[in-house]
């Protein structure tokens, strides 16, 4: 039994990293000469490009560096030729990076330790800057220590950092940090800060009202080698950001400081200028409503000058700049006036990068990722500068609030987005379009700009030409008329009982001067030799010269041929009788039979030969895939010894009769970059991968996958420049190398299935010719980075769950500080009436439509405190892919659980019920709670409200349970059965969990309830007595976002610091609670304040991102169950339980090697990584041991040979392979 | 006598170095806000809770964090008045 897991152990992968993004900044980080992004999204640190030309993003590289990413910054330092790149995490230590190039990857500078690791109140790391010129950066933390570090380049030892310097002051508040430019003057930071020490002594709070903000100078004196507070004055007590003002010979230095309503100009010396933030004006928009900006980016024009994007809440972007006093003579002037206009309107971001190739890059803080294109400067149209000689620069004198008018995009134009999950509200997997792998459902985005997304693993696929054929053809080629054309001439289709072909041209017309048979099916079309064609059908060999003249091979009598395997020069042909021939091309380009022949005791069921190697005269190597369950490989060249050719190699046995043979060599991270591999595809729809010994024909490094149910057609050909074989079963897949660590990728392609393929290539366009029915399909693929396609459905409030019916989705959505549809239509004809009124009083008719064009996927919703709109979407992710219904809530009354729920005193007739809260968050109103009952109506397409029930409490969480509803008000757990008027209470348990129920499980008569901050409580439900009774719960209080019942006894779950932990209840307890009778043996004392008895904890892991939906279920096709895991960032990962205790223990060996032989790249410890708020357990972590695949082969080789048993590198690459291959992607 | 005052100054030294490290005579108010202080600036550097409270709220993550930075000047109340 020593094969047998002892306990619970899971191997944890990403599917899909997280997209939302921390922080991006711009710089050449390669060396390029170009600029490129550096984005920081959970742990990832990735290097992006925009291309003009492509149109898009150029990924360089990603990197986990498995810690939390605060802060990143660049400098360069003096005659550095690129950037270099600073980053805050939660390790306690400052790292410098730089990016190579050329070997894709970073490189540790340095790493500097300066305090305790984790997230903490006074170690620095919140904030991070870099001076200007490269020569020092700063780091901070909320409240008191900054420290300074010395960035210097050494004549021998290159770039070195200092000491660090101290900047310290106690009971002080951070709100902001800059890098001051001042040209080579000695360094300044800036700070926004706040001094609370008097607060906290003054107890009649007089000090609170009249506490002050200061914006404070931090010079670091290079030549004494440490830091001075230099100047220190009073800004706006709103202000809550700051921007860098050029210095030195480029502008004036100092600092832009915003706060709410107000941006204001500061440095020493100089005067303060103090613009308003301009509000929108429109009928839905409250005059009164003061913004704030939120973010923003500073842009230096070439030729001198510079300006501001400043972006509000409401996503507008304002032109903020400095009008100088004497801008030629001298630069350095002092500052004449601040002026701000409006520019346009992009989402909300949390990072804005404005590139020198005049794009936009929104890193938005919800929804996709944008990149729009410049272009105006917002220099040429009429929306007015609002100047600061028209506001008191004393922000506490009242200013006249500026207005501006919202519109349409004027200066940007937006050219590409990043498919982005960011931010997940929920994901479910299930399988609604009944394909072979489930699909995965999330609910997406915030706002106006949310969205149901059905993700699936999948390549997208171009679609190009498709064409109706006379009749359906079994198979497909295009060849080439000689061995030097770069496109293909001929597409040749093999019909019923002929053979079709077409040219390829301006139009595709069929040949009738072609030489090839038509009256036949054809088995193979080859380019033969320099410029000659063969055609191969069941009756012989076509093989038709430079002149179209054809001449005929023919098989002999009572024998045709089954299948064949060709190349330019090589010609291998099995006949019905078992017996193998083989014919190589002589100097004239005409067949020669080779005199030997081979003959197999089974019936052959395919061949395969590879492509003639550069410099030789013949591929060395067949394989024979026969009935027997067998293939073999035979030699080409005459054995040395008897002079025979066809000689048998090796044999390898496989589970079922091989349909499809292929050799062909892919990239890989073996020495020479590339491997020879024999590709076989089998009847029973699986696909296996050996590498193939080009001299004696030995084959290892089996990688195995089930891809679909019909037997395997391989087709070799070409994606993105590199070799890959296109696998075509119940659906197409492409086997490829990943382009992330070159091992072998299995994707399926979004495409229709097909039923043979080819590659094609013509003066248009490249790609991939293939048959489905009676459809010939031109196709291409053009994007292998990302093995995850999305489909959107726009939803119209911030979705928050969903449940599906009749594959069907029912999403309740709502939305904080947002007016009715209502209430905007009011307002809006108000506003109307009042014009049309007063133009009738000054004789002018104007009409007024500019606010209904406003799409608020752009501009968002008018925002209104104390106003709730929430609506309940029915969306149809199948077959129209949109919003089928949509049913509104009126009076602020806001959706915030959802249910199908059969009820049995109806004939199990199936209800919506939705539980609604009004007035939800608003301290001091009225607020009331609902569950809604709505019958399903027209196949659930529709829905009628039943009636609505008045409730205690919040209802956050609904059940079907037992025909009836069980609901959680707060902490109690209640049931309901559906009565005529309203829903009545069968019964009642009180405090089932400590705070408030937020989610329900049910199996049997057990009902899990999630509790918002104390775990898990399993309930049992007694039906005789009706009786509800908590019997086990947990020892530490877990904040759950989501859980999900593994089995009975066993409940996954994530809470909101980023944790997945599964807790097990005792087996005895668990049979205990269902022993029979009311129930009363389980009503003893409680333990502590709690049930009697308390889970087991069976794993617990640290995943960064909090986790929204967590779920038991395959995901690929005839795969075993694994948890699938989706996060608020938009990550999307899985636990593959282990199988084998030989595997867990290799494992668990590789983990703790790559802890050390690859130590995380901001120097985090990465056992205290994964086990950030409690001791990891029963997990190992995969993406770390996948970065093994990474190393180079000494290092490799130095961990296979310390881990125990027989493990050589290629049997735990073939192990990493496994774990993902089989049961995720 | 020495050892006591050692770790007396030691005890010192660690209070002025982290913030929040407590000695005899805590009181509740300075404790609890320590707690409060702790908890916000945990919230604001940690991103993901960052986003998922602004997505609560309703409200960008540079407000809600300009926020919370507010919350901690005061996070408990005023002060006790101080006794004679």
């Amino acid at each position: 039994m020593a094969s047998v897991l002892s306990s619970l152990c899971m191997y944890s992968l990403t599917l899909s990293p997280p997209s939302a993004t921390t922080q991006a900044i711009v710089g050449d980080f390669a060396g390029l000469g170009r600029q490129q992004i550096l984005s920081a999204n959970g742990s990832l640190l990735t290097i992006f490009e925009v291309s003009r030309l492509q149109n898009g993003f150029i990924i360089h590289h990603t990197h986990d560096i498995f810690g939390i990413i605060r802060g990143i910054a660049s400098y360069r330092p003096h005659s550095a030729k690129k950037d270099f790149i600073i980053v805050s995490s939660d390790s306690g230590r400052v790292v410098v990076l730089e990016y190579v190039h050329e070997k894709k990857q970073f490189e540790q500078i340095h790493l500097e330790t300066f305090g305790k690791s984790g997230v903490r109140r006074v170690i620095p790391g919140q904030y991070l800057v870099a001076d200007p010129k490269g020569r020092a950066c700063m780091l901070a933390s909320v409240e008191k220590n900054k420290l300074v570090w010395i960035l210097n380049r050494h004549p021998t030892q290159g770039f070195t950092i200092s000491s660090p310097l101290e900047a310290h002051k106690p009971q002080t508040f951070v709100y902001a940090l800059l890098g001051l430019d001042v040209g080579y003057e000695n360094p300044i930071f800036a700070a926004l800060e706040v001094d609370y020490s008097e607060i906290e002594q003054d107890a009649t709070g007089v000090a609170y009202e009249e506490y002050e903000k200061q914006l404070v100078y931090y010079q670091l004196d290079l030549g004494l080698n440490h830091v001075v507070r230099l100047w220190a004055d009073t800004v706006d007590r709103t202000s809550h950001i700051l921007f860098r003002v050029p210095g030195g010979t480029n502008g004036p230095s100092g600092a832009l400081v915003c706060g709410v309503d107000n941006i204001t100009y500061r440095h020493m010396n100089q005067e303060a200028f103090r613009v308003v933030i301009p509000r929108r004006s429109g009928a839905t928009e409250n005059p009164n409503r003061r913004r704030q900006i939120v973010a923003g980016t500073m842009y230096s024009i070439k030729g001198g000058g510079f300006f501001y994007l400043l972006q509000t809440e409401d996503g507008d972007l304002f032109k903020v700049a400095l009008e100088l006093e004497e801008t030629k003579a001298n630069p350095n002037g002092a500052v004449k006036r601040l002026k701000i206009k409006y520019f346009d309107t992009v989402p909300v971001a949390s990072s804005l990068c404005l590139l020198r190739s005049g794009f936009l890059f929104v890193a938005c803080e919800s929804g996709s990722r944008i990149l729009y294109e410049l272009e105006a400067l917002g220099d040429a149209d009429d929306d007015p500068w609002f100047h600061s000689d028209n506001y008191p620069a004393d922000p506490a004198v009242d200013a006249k609030p500026a207005f501006f008018q919202p519109r349409p995009l004027r200066n940007l134009n937006p050219v590409e987005t990043m498919q982005d999950l960011n931010p997940v509200m929920a994901a479910k997997v299930v399988n609604l379009s009944n394909e072979d792998a489930p699909q995965i459902y999330t609910l997406c985005g915030t706002g106006a700009r949310s969205s149901l997304k059905t993700v699936r693993n999948s390549l997208a696929v171009l679609d190009l030409v498709e064409s109706q054929l006379p009749q359906p053809a079994s198979a497909v080629w295009t060849t080439k008329m000689t061995v030097d054309d770069v496109h293909d001439s001929y597409i040749v289709l093999s019909l019923v009982s002929m053979t079709l072909v077409l040219s390829i041209g301006e139009d595709v017309e069929e040949v009738t001067d072609s030489g090839f048979m038509k009256e036949t099916t054809t088995l193979a079309v080859q380019q033969w030799g320099p410029d000659n064609l063969l055609q191969i059908h069941p009756r012989g060999i076509r093989h038709i010269n430079a002149d179209k003249v054809a001449s005929d091979w023919h098989a002999p009598q009572h024998r045709t041929i089954v299948t064949c395997a060709t190349n330019n020069r090589q010609v291998a042909i099995a006949l019905s009788s078992g017996e193998i021939y083989y014919f190589e091309c002589d100097s004239d380009g005409a067949l020669a039979k080779s005199t030997d022949e081979s003959k197999m005791d089974g019936t052959i069921l395919c061949l395969g030969l590879g492509q003639i190697p550069e410099g030789r005269v013949r591929s060395d190597l067949l394989a024979v895939g026969t009935d027997d369950q067998a293939i073999q490989i035979l030699s080409l060249v005459p054995d040395a010894r008897t002079g025979h050719r066809l000689k048998q190699q090796s044999i390898q046995l496989t589970s079922s009769p091989p349909s499809s043979l292929a050799i062909m060599s892919m990239k890989d991270r073996s020495s020479q970059g590339s491997t020879l591999y024999l590709h076989v595809g089998l009847i029973s729809g699986i696909y296996i991968r050996t590498a193939l010994d080009e001299h004696d024909g030995t084959m290892s490094e089996i990688r195995k996958k089930f891809l679909g149910h019909k037997p395997v057609k391989i087709v070799p050909c070409v994606v993105k420049k590199e070799n890959a074989i296109l696998i075509l079963t119940s659906r197409p897949w492409l086997g490829y190398s990943d382009p992330k660590n070159n091992s072998l990728a299995l994707t399926p392609i979004s495409y229709l299935p097909l039923e043979s393929a080819w590659t094609f290539s013509s003066s248009q366009f490249e790609g991939m010719i293939g048959i489905h029915e009676d459809e010939l399909r031109i196709f291409a693929i053009d994007e292998i980075r990302s093995n995850i396609t999305q489909d959107s459905i726009p939803l119209t409030y911030t979705p928050h769950r969903f449940v599906s019916h009749n594959s069907l989705f029912y999403v309740i959505e709502r939305e904080n500080h947002t007016l009715a549809p209502k209430m905007r239509q009011q307002l809006i004809e108000d506003a109307k009436h009042k014009a049309i009124e007063s133009g009738k009083k000054n004789g002018v008719t104007k009409e007024e439509d500019d606010e209904t064009e406003l799409l608020p996927e752009n501009f968002g919703y008018p925002y209104s405190e104390f106003h709730w709109s929430s609506c309940i979407e029915i969306v149809d992710p199948v077959e129209g892919k949109a919003v089928v219904k949509s049913f509104e809530l009126d009076n602020n009354e806001a959706a915030v659980s959802i249910v199908m729920v059969p009820f049995d005193s109806r004939e199990s007739e199936t209800f919506l019920a939705v539980g609604t809260g009004k007035n939800i968050g608003w301290p001091a109103t009225q607020h009331e709670n609902f569950i809604r009952i709505y019958r399903i109506l027209e196949n659930g397409r529709s829905l009628e409200l039943v009636h609505k029930t008045k409730l205690p409490k919040l209802p956050l969480a609904l059940l079907a349970f037992k025909g009836m509803l069980a609901v959680g008000l707060g902490p109690d757990l209640a049931l309901y059965d559906i009565g005529m008027k309203q829903l009545l209470r069968k019964s009642l348990l009180e405090k089932a969990t400590p705070s408030c129920i937020m989610q329900l499980h049910t199996q049997g008569s057990r009902i899990v309830c999630a509790d918002q901050r104390e775990s898990l409580t399993y309930v049992v439900h007694k039906g005789q007595g009706n009786r509800l009774i908590a019997f086990v719960d947990d020892s530490i209080a877990r904040y759950t976002t989501c859980s999900g019942m593994t089995d009975y006894e066993t409940t996954v779950g994530g809470d909101k610091f980023g944790n997945i932990w599964m807790l097990r209840c005792p087996p005895d307890v668990s049979t205990n609670a269902d022993e029979e009778g009311e129930g009363i043996h389980l009503l003893q004392k409680g333990y502590l304040g709690g049930t009697p008895n308390r889970f087991e904890l069976m794993m617990h892991y640290f995943t960064q991102d909090i986790p929204m939906a967590v779920q038991k279920t395959p995901l690929t096709p005839g795969g075993e169950d694994v948890i699938f895991w989706a996060g608020l960032q938009g990550t999307l990962g899985v636990f593959v339980p282990f199988g084998r205790r030989k595997d867990l223990t290799m494992f668990q060996e590789l983990e703790l090697a790559m802890r050390k032989e690859d130590k995380p790249l901001a120097g985090r410890d990465h056992l205290a990584y994964r086990g950030y708020y409690a001791p990891v357990k029963g997990v190992v972590d995969g993406d770390l041991c996948e970065r093994f695949l990474l190393l180079s082969r000494d290092q490799k080789q130095a961990i296979a040979v310390a881990i125990e048993g027989n493990w050589p590198v290629e049997k735990i690459e073939a192990s990493i392979w496994t774990m993902r291959g089989l049961l995720a992607f | 006598m020495a050892d006591k005052l050692r770790a007396q100054q030691q005890l010192e030294a660690l209070q002025a170095r982290y913030v929040g490290t407590g000695h005899a005579d805590t009181t509740k108010f300075e404790w609890t806000s320590n707690i409060a202080r702790d908890t916000y600036s945990s919230y604001i550097g940690h991103p993901p809770m960052l986003e998922y409270i602004s997505l609560g709220m309703g409200q960008p993550r540079e407000k809600v964090r300009a926020q919370m930075i507010d919350k901690m000047i005061q996070p408990v109340g005023k002060p006790p008045a101080v006794q004679d």
